[in-house]
């Protein structure tokens, strides 16, 4: 398994007090535990994991969902839950605790496969008599036949047609229509109709249309609904352990663990090498690299020491720190963050689905044709009962099933396609609302770049030094040190006692006499004067410099690529960066961008994107940050990449699983196939309506014609949306990490 | 018509038999698990 080192492997809190909160209490002294295991993806392993997990003493089950990526333990309860973790850690996986409110499956899901397979069951055997009342059974037959159909339609449409009258009558208590409105009008009046005709002995009965039109809708709705949970899943188990808490140090010196609401100004907390900090707090003791890429933007951390500022969601990196909190968790940065994204929350719900503008349109143009119709005979002589029929005919016909189809299918589809490609989708609309975005902006650090620094270039000295400087490196936790230590092919172990002082280098000694590797002032360079962007180390042999290395944040590699292809599809790009100028112009030019913005705070990214949905320009936002997070939520629609932050994802509206930008411009050319389709599809149902609602509305549609119209536009909505296979290739082989899966 | 009066229960009680079926495997938890089903066919031994 090749972790790409873009994305920080998830760190567990192995503290009993955390992993103990989402054990949940099973049957007769045992617990149950739910796992995520984000990289399983095949039989091994499920073997694997099963075997591991099966081997520690007092585990009863444990079974991999691997739909969910999931797995559930069952474990006597004296057994300590870090046992678990760690033995799916020693199986190969990088594993973290979830909750499992719905550890028992879908239960939702499960209520629809059941209102399916009833509509499916009704559907199917009121055919088997219909045909043969078509095929012209005499009276009493008939009769029968109809008595039959209602005996199973009824309680059928009682029970499948739930999701659908559930939802009209929320929507008409709230003042507004929905799809679902003249779906329950139509079933209801339909069967209400056929009862009629059948305790009258009548001709025409339509209990076959109703229940094949629960079963089309309820088809589509099951899809739409694996969808969601497909997405919802991946989202979850690509999550990070954010902060549930941090440990503070008691008065006698012992640590306990706080959650991050318990926090009070004041409180001394202990962050451990790679935690995150949890709210606004203040160094007291320790020196060490905190890594602020999330939060500002700016790649190369910060060097922490004490009365030092650390914002929360910050990470720290390689010492351990005591630090006192500043602020309640509610009045941190990150609480900050989530205020700017509720405020820009509110000029998104002005958007309204195409579906819902549709019903909006259609429902009363509907409901006035067929009272219409009923006037109108009345009107001619017709008897009342006559009159009822057509009208009654009118609401079958135009039934909105291949109207109700026509988006969620297309969206059904297209989630699927992105998923094969990495890129998973979190709500429907977004897709249609990247259909009309005009501008794309991307943030810098980590977006772009990959937010790690790396090696760039040697500026002094030969390879026997880069060789010799790289195993010194190689014994710090530092992140330029770290990127020394992968550059050199051939380190050269270096044995003697080394000394790292934070925020400055290290310092080391061997045989060969005492070497310095770190800043200008360490290594005495003189004052680090450059002004460009790249970061040096300088390495000292006795107090003589000998090595000058330098690094950037490197550009991804198919940045530019992605850059051109946007370009090509008619989106400007630019940067809007938190960091300096100095690197934002560098990787400007390095991915071939023109206009970039600098040194901005979360509310100005804000501010210009906003702007652009105004002036009727509206943008497509790529970011990851925590400063991120309010503009992906003011963007008109917003992408995160998988290495983003807890928030960054929660923002997004798609999230890029594998390590790739390229999944963006095919994401806008999947999308603008979709609204085509979306389009077309609209237009094929209201086609079909306006051909045969005179039909309807003279009075000649039978069981019969009903049938057939409704199978067929169905049908040919949805092969219409499967045209969006057609012609979309792959943007290329994923990464391990997240390999194909099937949908 | 007493060939009806047969054939129309049978039909009915087919699909009633399907149906009962279908709902059992989707209380039994068949169906929380697609992508694992179709993946736990390739294990030799049976997990406990």
């Amino acid at each position: 398994m090749s972790l790409a080192g873009e994305v920080a492997p998830p760190h567990v809190q192995t503290g009993n007090a955390d992993l103990g909160e989402f054990a949940r209490a099973g049957a007769e002294g045992q617990s149950v535990l739910v796992l995520a295991v984000p990289d399983a993806y095949c039989a091994t392993c499920i073997d694997s994991i099963e075997h591991s997990l099966c081997d520690v003493p007092g585990v009863v089950t444990a079974r991999v969902n691997l739909s969910r990526r999931h797995v559930r333990v069952e474990y006597a309860s004296s057994l300590d839950p870090v046992a678990l973790v760690s033995a799916v850690t020693r199986a190969g996986y990088r594993t973290y605790p979830v909750d499992h409110d719905h550890g028992d499956g879908d239960p939702a899901f499960r209520d629809l496969l059941r209102a399916t397979a009833v509509a499916g069951f009704a559907a199917g055997n009121i055919m088997l008599f219909s045909v043969s009342i078509w095929a012209g059974a005499d009276e009493p037959t008939r009769n029968l036949f109809h008595w039959i159909s209602a005996l199973i339609a009824l309680p059928a449409i009682l029970y499948a047609g739930q999701p659908f009258f559930r939802s009209a009558f929320s929507a008409l208590r709230a003042g507004r229509t929905n799809m679902d409105v003249p779906i329950s009008i139509g079933v209801t009046l339909t069967t209400a109709l056929s009862l009629f005709e059948t305790i009258t002995s009548g001709e025409h009965a339509y209990f076959d249309a109703s229940t094949m039109l629960l079963f089309f809708l309820l088809v589509g709705r099951s899809l739409d609904h694996m969808m969601r949970v497909k997405a919802r899943s991946s989202v979850e188990n690509l999550a990070r352990l954010s902060p549930r808490g941090a440990h503070t140090i008691l008065a006698d010196g012992s640590l306990a663990f706080v959650r991050l609401v318990e926090i009070e100004p004041g409180m001394a907390l202990l962050l451990r090498a790679g935690d995150r900090v949890p709210v606004d707090c203040r160094v007291l003791s320790g020196e060490g690299p905190v890594d602020m890429a999330v939060v500002t933007g700016e790649s190369m951390p910060l060097a922490a020491s004490p009365d030092v500022d650390l914002p929360a969601g910050a990470m720290n990196l390689s010492a351990a720190l005591t630090v006192a909190a500043l602020r309640k968790s509610d009045d941190s940065f990150l609480s900050r963050m989530q205020a700017l994204m509720e405020a820009a929350e509110n000029t998104r719900t002005a958007y309204r689905r195409i579906a819902d503008r549709a019903a909006r349109l259609y429902a009363p143009v509907v409901h006035v044709t067929a009272g219409a119709t009923f006037v109108g005979w009345i009107v001619l002589g017709a008897g009342w009962h006559a009159a009822l029929l057509n009208a009654v005919a009118v609401l079958i016909i135009t039934c909105p099933c291949a109207l109700a189809l026509a988006v969620p299918i297309v969206h059904v589809i297209a989630s699927g396609l992105l998923f094969e490609n990495g890129i998973v989708m979190r709500d429907g609309s977004a897709l249609e609302r990247l259909a009309a975005v005009k501008r794309v902006a991307f943030d810098k650090t980590g977006t772009l770049t990959t937010g790690n620094v790396s090696f760039l270039s040697q500026e002094l000295g030969d390879s026997s030094i880069l060789d010799f400087a790289a195993g010194i490196a190689a014994r710090s936790g530092h992140p330029l040190s770290v990127a020394l230590a992968q550059a050199s092919p051939h380190p050269i172990t270096f044995g003697g006692d080394v000394v790292e002082h934070p925020g400055m280098g290290i310092t080391a000694t061997n045989a060969q006499g005492n070497w310095r590797l770190g800043s200008a002032d360490l290594c005495g360079a003189g004052m680090d004067k450059t002004v460009d962007d790249n970061s040096r180390i300088w390495l000292a042999a006795d107090g003589e410099v000998v090595g000058c290395f330098k690094f950037a944040d490197a550009v991804r590699a198919d940045a530019r690529e992605t850059v051109a292809a946007l370009e090509r599809l008619g989106l400007p790009v630019e940067i809007l960066s938190g960091d300096q100028l100095g690197p934002v112009v560098a990787v400007a030019a390095a991915t071939g961008i023109e206009k970039f913005s600098a040194g901005l705070a979360p509310e100005g990214k804000q501010r210009i994107l906003e702007a652009g949905s105004r002036d009727g320009q509206p943008y497509l936002m790529v970011g990851d940050g925590i400063n991120d997070a309010p503009a992906l939520r003011s963007a008109h629609v917003s992408v995160a990449p998988s290495s983003a932050t807890d928030i960054g994802r929660a923002a997004a509206d798609f999230i890029l699983t594998n390590q790739r930008l390229n999944g963006v411009p095919l994401l806008v050319r999947v999308a603008r196939r979709a609204d085509m389709l979306v389009r077309q599809n609209l237009a094929i149902s209201v086609a079909y309506n306006a051909l045969v609602l005179p039909l309807a509305i003279t009075g000649h549609v039978t069981p019969l014609v009903a049938a057939l119209a409704m199978s067929s536009s169905s049908i040919l909505v949805v092969l219409n949306a499967m045209r969006l296979r057609l012609g979309a290739r792959r943007s290329g082989p994923l990464s391990d990490q997240y390999r194909k899966v099937r949908t | 018509m007493s060939g009806l009066l047969i054939l129309i229960p049978v039909a009915i009680g087919l699909g009633a038999l399907a149906l009962a079926t279908f709902l059992w495997a989707v209380r039994s938890g068949q169906y929380d698990d697609l992508d694992g089903a179709g993946q736990r066919i390739l294990l030799d031994d049976d997990m406990p």
